[in-house]
């Protein structure tokens, strides 16, 4: 079955998507993160959308979807790359995902994951 | 105004919507719409492709290239032979849905486009036109 990669490095997860995804695709990317959080115990995932030429309300609440249910299990998600003429079209339909945390790059996703990692690693210290 | 283009395409299976998206976007690139007007286009072809899938149980989509004067639009006719819309102004609220979307499917294509309308029979089906000018 057709299927988006997931990648792991370290603690993180990488996604990329690069297809013009069907809905039951979108809904398989969101059963699989999950699961490789739960396998793996990652604590950040990295979603790349500067392949998609749309975002519509379907991939929009899968990827407010990921970012909630990875925050139940423990990992931060950064969507980074979303193309401008995509973002405007976002806006103008009523989503601006709340609760989804946005990079413009790759490496600026990377440095927001990776900070969130460091800065949980204190905590735990400071409490112990 | 008259029509220069005209296809249908069926929306029956998933894949179908992405179908719909491609020929959008390929006619909004001939047209030269703008990356973000065709951005628009497509993300509203997408939602209402999707509404009649999946609440309409399947239909079609007709695109037509628009000529009018010196102005050339596209226009996108959904329809489908589902359930039906009882309250058309409910449905265009933002955030209400009927399935487990978000509701913003109706209402917010119709801001992503210059001309909207809905007509639809309870029982019989529901027509969508959406046009967008350059």
């Amino acid at each position: 079955m057709e299927r988006i990669p997931v990648l792991r490095m370290g603690p993180l997860l990488l996604i990329t998507i690069q297809v013009d995804m069907h809905d039951k695709l979108a809904l398989q990317l969101q059963d699989d993160v999950t699961e490789k959080i739960s396998e793996w115990g990652s604590t950040g995932v990295l979603i790349d959308i500067s392949s998609l030429e749309i975002v519509d309300s379907f991939i929009g609440r899968m990827l407010a979807n990921i970012a909630a249910m990875s925050r139940v299990l423990g990992a931060e998600t950064v969507v980074v790359g979303m193309q401008p003429a995509v973002a405007i079209t976002l806006v103008e339909l009523g989503m601006s995902l709340p609760g989804v945390r946005t990079a413009l790059s790759v490496e600026a996703g990377m440095e927001l994951l990776y900070g969130a990692i460091t800065d949980g690693t204190e905590n735990e210290r400071s409490e112990a | 105004m008259s029509v220069q283009k005209r296809e249908v395409l069926p929306i029956k299976v998933s894949n179908d919507v992405v179908i719909a998206r491609q020929k959008v976007r390929q006619l909004a690139v001939e047209l030269r719409f703008s990356l973000v007007d065709q951005t628009k286009l497509v993300t509203a072809a997408s939602e209402l492709a999707r509404n009649a899938l999946d609440h309409g149980r399947g239909g079609s989509m007709t695109v037509e290239v628009l000529i009018n004067g010196g102005r050339s639009g596209l226009k996108m006719i959904f329809e489908d032979q589902g359930p039906g819309i009882a309250d058309i102004e409910q449905a265009l609220k933002d955030g209400y849905t009927s399935g487990g979307g978000m509701g913003l499917g109706l209402g917010g294509s119709k801001r992503l486009v210059n001309e909207f309308s809905i007509e639809s029979e309870v029982g019989k089906g529901t027509r969508v036109t959406a046009v967008r000018w350059r």
